[in-house]
């Protein structure tokens, strides 16, 4: 580096630094209000991040994440051929696509069915009937499927008593685990997801209906021409961050919703994880899936992001 | 304009449109209404499919046991105080970590922006997070119930959106003309003039307090401080709802141990479906909010 270049660079720091002070000196209030909650990311969120090592480590308590000895890729190859392996993968992706398939485009037709009443109160009433399940929670949820799907005293078997059919143990039964989580999902939160979309249509140009209308296009046709191209966006948006959530079946609900009938179906990564972890007291091994899963969930989420961006202009970042 | 009249297929349109929409009502509707009256009916009626669209054999009993049981109260005292002192910490670190991140002369926003949206796709995992806690002395330890949680990147996202969109900096510079400081200007105008977003935060974070389970799960050992979710699990789930009938018999115990279920789910839920239809406009404008580009 010349003299020159080296006085120049000086320069520039010296002159950052002294904008850096003025700006301090002006907005310190704001970075002391924003201090607590960065203490709050940096111990929970960022702290947790540098434990991630011990996936690579045999870990021992007394030695701590740092002192404990590197014992290189053996959890994950442990992992790779357990004979769980496929098993979890299937259970997982098999959960979370056709959670993706049944329940991703629902709210979307609700909203545009939604979008389409024009009788104030009927619109109100659907709207408010339809967000209230998201409030209850998932250990009730499952409580109210429990009860539901009972074998015994279960409505949904009386239903099935009436047209002469035999009762089903439908909790029990590994078939029907996809289902009853994918679907009771669906319940829980059609209608709380379609309020995004019908934020979006709320802000279509009133002049663009008024347009087809005189054109004389049919309902049906202002719906395939203006409202969906104009939810386009938000929906590819959701649906990317979807994809980046794809390992990631409801822990809450497939633990709560899982008993050793069904466990061959329920047992997914999540649920995996845990009982590995915190129940068996393996933190490497359990670590060790975690971080699998996680790279995957963001490979995917990388990948949809560029076709994307690639192919309809839309993207996360 | 003259009106066009509508077509035959718009009319059909309509149709389909209104009984799709119906039968949504009835299936999100019918099991919840199910519920209430099972839970006021006979237990016996209930479990051989004789209830259907209105109570059989009235009776209070359910609620009788569930107010008698010593772990709900103590459940929902706990979740009360959690909820509480969650809310209020949630609240004022996402306005205080909201405001800065809105004004625009804030050097270093998006330098913290992408820190917290790391977070939101990238994670230590259960593991080293519960090491984290443990180390911090949390575990087992009610405080951890209101700190883990502390601040969601969602809400921070909506609420500084909104402060962008409603308090302009033009107003900061007016008010520092007065000797305003940052702080003051927070406390004494932009909270004022964001009663909308705190009702917001309030409702998100305060919903999911209440039915915070997960937390209590993995970092609550003594059932002292068992939130009601978590209660509810035991009784509702693992089928213990037969040790609050101690005195009842054999099959009547079970029948019981099913009513019970019925009136839990009510009990539980009541607080936040009694609210829930009037702060419903505040959840929509939340979402609205949040959706608004950023």
């Amino acid at each position: 580096m010349t003299s020159e270049t080296h006085a120049l660079s000086q320069g520039k720091k010296g002159k950052t630094w002294k904008s850096f002070k003025i700006v301090l000196r002006r907005d310190y209030q704001l970075y002391l209000l924003v201090i607590p909650s960065i203490i709050y990311f940096l111990v929970f969120h960022y702290a947790p991040m540098y434990g991630i090592q011990i996936a690579f480590k045999d870990f021992s308590p007394t030695l701590g994440i740092t002192g404990s000895p590197w014992a290189g890729l053996k959890h994950f190859e442990r992992f790779f051929s357990s004979h769980q392996f496929w098993r979890l993968i299937k259970n997982t992706l098999g959960v979370s696509l056709y959670q993706l398939i049944a329940g991703f485009p629902i709210p979307i037709m609700l909203a545009l069915l939604i979008n389409q009443v024009k009788q104030k109160h009927f619109k109100k009433l659907v709207q408010t009937v339809t967000y209230i399940p998201h409030f209850i929670s998932i250990v009730v949820l499952v409580g109210m499927i429990n009860v539901f799907l009972s074998p015994t005293s279960g409505l949904v078997n009386h239903v099935l008593e009436l047209f002469g059919r035999e009762p089903v143990y439908f909790l029990g039964e590994p078939n029907f685990f996809k289902s009853i989580f994918v679907w009771s999902g669906v319940w829980q939160s059609a209608g709380w997801g379609s309020i995004i979309y019908l934020a979006a249509l709320s802000g279509v140009n009133p002049e663009l209906y008024e347009a087809a209308k005189v054109d004389g296009a049919s309902k049906f046709q202002t719906i395939r021409n203006i409202d969906l191209p104009s939810i386009m966006p938000t929906i590819i948006v959701l649906l990317i961050m979807n994809l980046g959530r794809i390992m990631n079946v409801g822990f809450q609900k497939a633990y709560l919703l899982q008993n050793p009938l069904n466990a061959g179906a329920s047992e997914v990564i999540q649920t995996y994880m845990y009982k590995i972890g915190l129940i068996g007291m393996q933190f490497e091994y359990s670590t060790a899936i975690s971080l699998f899963n996680t790279l995957i969930n963001v490979i995917l989420l990388v990948t949809a992001n560029q076709l994307s961006k690639k192919f309809t202009e839309n993207s996360l970042w | 304009m003259r009106k066009i009249k509508q077509s035959r297929e718009d009319k059909i349109f309509d149709m389909i449109k209104i009984t799709i929409l119906v039968i949504a009502l009835i299936l999100v509707l019918y099991p919840l209404y199910f519920i209430v009256i099972a839970s006021v009916s006979s237990s016996q009626a209930v479990n051989t499919g004789q209830v259907w669209y209105r109570p059989i054999g009235f009776n209070l009993e359910g609620y009788r046991r569930i107010f008698d049981h010593a772990m709900i109260w103590m459940g929902y005292r706990n979740t009360i105080l959690y909820t509480f002192l969650g809310t209020s910490i949630n609240v004022l670190l996402t306005l205080t970590l909201a405001y800065p991140l809105s004004r625009k002369t804030f050097r270093g926003g998006r330098f913290i922006m992408i820190f917290l949206l790391i977070t939101m796709y990238f994670n230590g995992g259960l593991i080293p997070r519960y090491l984290v806690v443990q180390k911090l002395g949390l575990y087992d330890d009610w405080k951890i119930m209101v700190l883990i949680n502390a601040v969601n990147v969602f809400n921070v996202i909506i609420a500084r959106t909104f402060l962008k969109s409603s308090i302009p900096d033009s107003l900061f510079e007016a008010a520092t003309i007065d000797g305003c400081s940052h702080i003051n200007f927070l406390w004494k105008i932009v909270m004022p003039l964001s009663k909308a977003i705190i009702a917001v935060l309030i409702l998100y974070y305060g919903i999911a307090h209440w039915n915070e389970y997960f937390t209590a799960l993995i970092y609550l050992n003594d059932e002292k401080l068992y939130s009601l979710q978590l209660v509810l699990r035991s009784l509702l789930i693992e089928s213990q709802a037969q040790d609050m009938l101690e005195s009842a018999d054999g099959a009547q115990q079970q029948d019981i141990g099913e009513l019970l279920k019925y009136g839990l789910i009510i009990v539980s839920s009541l607080p936040v479906l009694i609210l829930y239809p009037l702060l419903q406009k505040y959840f929509v404008q939340g979402v609205m909010i949040g959706s608004v580009k950023g």
